[in-house]
């Protein structure tokens, strides 16, 4: 491990010890920042999961978190909590293989506007199925789970998510998604199982977001599809991973502490123009930061980069070789 | 009668899907910017047709001669000041794809906020040529007969355009290679910026065309942007047959739906029809294998 990695190891660790000890020491209202942090964090991080090195831009975050969402909606109260976790977690990982089967066949723009449209998909077949045979398109969600219990498990799923990434990132199937990402003929041409590589990060990226889903969803006491699919969260999601660099583990994280203290400044003090000055920065983003914050830290601190692509999984291989 | 009903439903609603996409076919197909502002300028300009009418007395027909021009002159000055920058950065088609999307995503923003800050969150609607035709016991609105034989005015008018005129062609060259286009002398900037701006007036009279029979609020914006993209890419980018023919059979299964399965699904239908397209024929229903 190189001093480098381990200075990283150390800030995230220290980062999410934080995060779990906001409810000991903070107020309520810090406590609900921490959940937002944490929560982006791993929305964006597992986001890039598969849309990072693979460069598949997928809107689809909210159809995932949603359906974790609405799983505790459903049977939260039946079940042990765990069971409903792990539940919500297959869910998501099932609809993800479905559908994953099917478009990922698409590329480019084509695959963005379909998960975009995805989201609104489930959204309004979730409707339909409430109204017509459920009866009621709300149901409440009435669970004792307190926030900090919601802090924590949110601090274990990221640490889950980064641990996951890690692992992705030194395995073949890593290697894999990153040939995808750079050339996907010559990665066919290589003899790699390029639509099995994508389907099982696709659907491993979307366990997660449905996981993450479930965990927040005793925040909401109501919940109707409105809210569970509110394709905002798949925009913010994605900015998030943008601005702080998708192709590094850690760059999410880097855009999505400033974004939710931005947002939250924002619709505190500017309700009346919150839309506007989103979209300015957003513009700001795009044109001053291209390759996100990582990419921006790299170039002035002058990170060496291997002057050779990593080979087949090596023993030891840098990341970063994407 | 059901059947009836549907059908005249599918035709006006099919029309109004292919009006509203013909001009994101201009900008995607020819200016290759994918532009998820396009439903907000779209409400824009309906809220700009809103106004004319209900402050100034306007009628929506002579407000399209006034909001048309003045939406081309922004598009056209959007391109060159906003976009043009991306397109010099971005390395290869499928970057430049990518980055229009973040900056269009971030002018949706803004075009929302305006018109939020200008008209609040309400919904607006008003009655202008809302007499109503009966076919066989079949309602059928004027102003939506008007829109649709607008859709289809507009299509043969740029079908000309683009097929019979010198421009119109160095525009369809643009749009098939960019990197040719240059070797035979056309200015590939300029045409983009043309192609820009003239989906840009086109997505405005839809709009305003559109606000005279739709209750439009200032959130509405991406319901357009997502019928819009489907119908793009359902009939092959840059097609303007095929956005017709797209948009005519996307109607045409929404009111079928609606009348003999449920209200409840018509999103569903859409996605249905757009992948199995898409499965099927990959570049749309009209495109060309090469892409």
């Amino acid at each position: 491990m190189t001093l480098r990695q381990l200075l990283l190891l150390t800030a995230g660790v220290g980062l999410l010890a934080a995060a779990a000890l906001t409810p000991l020491i903070g107020s309520g209202y810090a406590m609900s920042m921490a959940i937002n942090l944490l929560m982006f964090t791993a929305l964006a991080t597992a986001w890039a999961l598969f849309s990072g090195p693979t460069g598949y831009i997928s809107l689809a975050t909210v159809a995932f978190f949603g359906i974790g969402a609405y799983t505790v909606a459903v049977v939260g109260e039946a079940l042990p909590w765990g069971l409903v976790l792990a539940l919500a977690a297959g869910l998501g990982f099932l609809v993800a293989l479905v559908v994953g089967l099917s478009t990922l066949r698409l590329r480019g723009v084509y695959f963005v506007i379909f998960t975009f449209g995805l989201a609104e998909l489930i959204r309004q077949l979730v409707t339909w199925y409430e109204a017509n045979h459920a009866g009621s398109v709300g149901r409440f969600v009435f669970l004792d789970i307190s926030q900090a219990q919601i802090v924590w498990q949110l601090t274990a799923v990221t640490a889950v998510v980064f641990l996951l990434g890690a692992l992705l990132q030194r395995s073949r199937l890593g290697l894999t998604l990153r040939m995808i990402g750079d050339d996907e003929t010559v990665a066919l041409h290589c003899g790699a199982n390029t639509t099995a590589a994508k389907l099982l990060a696709f659907s491993l990226s979307a366990a997660l977001m449905a996981l993450v889903g479930a965990i927040v969803a005793p925040r909401w006491t109501y919940l109707d599809p409105t809210i569970a699919f509110n394709p905002v969260v798949s925009f913010q999601v994605l900015i998030m991973a943008l601005l702080g660099g998708a192709g590094r583990l850690y760059g999410p994280l880097l855009g999505v502490i400033p974004l939710v203290l931005l947002f939250e400044y924002l619709s505190a003090h500017f309700p009346n123009h919150f839309s506007i000055l989103l979209g300015v920065t957003f513009l700001a983003i795009v044109y001053l930061v291209p390759n996100g914050v990582a990419g921006l830290a790299e170039r002035y601190l002058g990170r060496p980069r291997p002057s050779q692509p990593a080979a087949a999984a090596p023993a030891q291989p840098k990341e970063g070789t994407s | 009668m059901p059947i009836l009903d549907a059908l005249l439903n599918g035709l006006t609603l099919g029309g109004m899907y292919a009006l509203v996409a013909v001009g994101l076919t201009l900008q995607y197909g020819v200016a290759r910017i994918m532009n998820l502002a396009y439903g907000e300028c779209l409400i824009a300009a309906a809220f700009a047709a809103y106004w004319l009418f209900s402050g100034l007395g306007l009628s929506p027909l002579l407000g399209l001669g006034l909001v048309v021009p003045l939406a081309f002159a922004l598009h056209w000055l959007l391109y060159r000041l906003l976009l043009v920058p991306l397109v010099r950065r971005a390395k290869s088609r499928a970057a430049l794809e990518v980055d229009s999307i973040l900056a269009t995503f971030g002018l949706l923003f803004i075009v929302e906020g305006i018109v939020l800050v200008l008209f609040g969150g309400n919904y607006y609607n008003y009655a202008y040529l809302a007499g109503v035709l009966d076919i066989g016991g079949t309602p059928l609105a004027y102003n939506r007969l008007l829109a649709l034989g607008f859709a289809l005015v507009l299509g043969l008018g740029l079908y000309l355009l683009l097929t019979r005129t010198r421009g119109g062609t160095a525009l369809r060259a643009v749009a098939v290679d960019p990197v040719a286009a240059q070797l035979v002398a056309i200015d590939v900037r300029a045409a983009a910026a043309l192609a820009f701006a003239l989906g840009g007036a086109l997505v405005a009279a839809s709009g305003v065309l559109v606000s005279m029979f739709l209750t439009f609020n200032a959130a509405m914006g991406v319901v357009f942007t997502m019928k819009a993209l489907i119908v793009v890419i359902m009939g092959g980018v840059g097609n303007l047959a095929g956005c017709l023919v797209a948009g005519l059979l996307l109607g045409f299964a929404e009111s079928f739906v609606a009348t003999y399965l449920d209200p409840g699904l018509t999103i569903a239908v859409n996605f249905a029809l757009f992948l199995f397209i898409l499965i099927v024929r990959p570049n749309g229903l009209f495109g060309r294998a090469s892409a």
